[in-house]
């Protein structure tokens, strides 16, 4: 069944979107969010990596995070949707399970 | 006159201290307590310098905005530092490129080093604090 998977940790500094990403079935949605925000800016040595996974996922980012740590909606890789806190509530209501990678 | 608490005790030997940040600003508390210790080495009229480098570089990005995280945004107590004779600023080259960053981006001037320059700087040092 698909879920929604949140990560929250940078991917320049730990394994948790690859593990998240390995993990999700077809379908199933990823919530990027703290520093996890950081994996959804293209120019990044991840960006690949996260370009090939939205054939499989959507993947969305929390748009709070991203103001707040001084990036730019610009930047967002074309594929990938900012959300903002009511956003979030709709994805965790819209799939039946959340997991938080931590 | 000076006061007591003026007078020789701050005459002590300088020492040359580098700060090495390597945590985003947010995500943990490890930008702010560096921040934080710091500001206390400069008060001593030590000599400091920083080192951005993996996500630490993250700490210095332009236009950070938490009014919708409810943090407070520090970052513009990087600009502060010149006030206090902090102005060795580094960042590694390699770490701003591989997260698509450019001088541009950061809110302070800093000298951009490459990996082997800074592996020198910090053999100079006396005393290095990670976060």
């Amino acid at each position: 069944m698909p879920m929604l998977h949140t990560v929250n940790k940078s991917p320049f500094e730990r394994r948790t979107l690859d593990t998240a990403l390995r993990h999700a079935v077809k379908g199933s949605a990823i919530l990027l969010i703290e520093d996890g925000v950081y994996a959804a800016f293209d120019g990044t040595v991840v960006a690949d990596k996260v370009k090939a996974a939205l054939s499989d996922h959507k993947i969305y980012v929390l748009g709070p995070d991203v103001a707040a740590r001084g990036m730019s909606e610009h930047h967002v890789i074309d594929g990938i949707d900012v959300v903002d806190y009511g956003g979030f509530v709709d994805l965790v209501t819209e799939y039946d399970k959340v997991q938080s990678w931590l | 006159m000076a006061e007591p608490w003026e007078d020789d005790e701050l005459d002590g030997p300088v020492r040359k201290f580098m700060y090495v940040n390597r945590r985003a600003p947010y995500g943990t508390i490890y930008a702010l307590e560096s921040l934080e210790v710091v500001l206390i080495a400069a008060a001593f009229e030590q000599d400091v310098s920083l080192v951005f480098m993996d996500d630490g570089v993250y700490q210095i990005k332009k236009e950070q905005n938490t009014d919708a995280i409810g943090v407070k945004n520090f970052s513009p107590t990087y600009r502060a530092l010149e006030g206090y004779d902090v102005e060795k600023l580094y960042v590694e080259k390699e770490s701003l490129e591989s997260r698509g960053l450019t001088i541009d981006d950061l809110i302070v001037p800093v000298q951009v080093v490459e990996k082997d320059q800074l592996a020198e700087l910090m053999e100079e040092q006396e005393v290095i604090l990670s976060f």
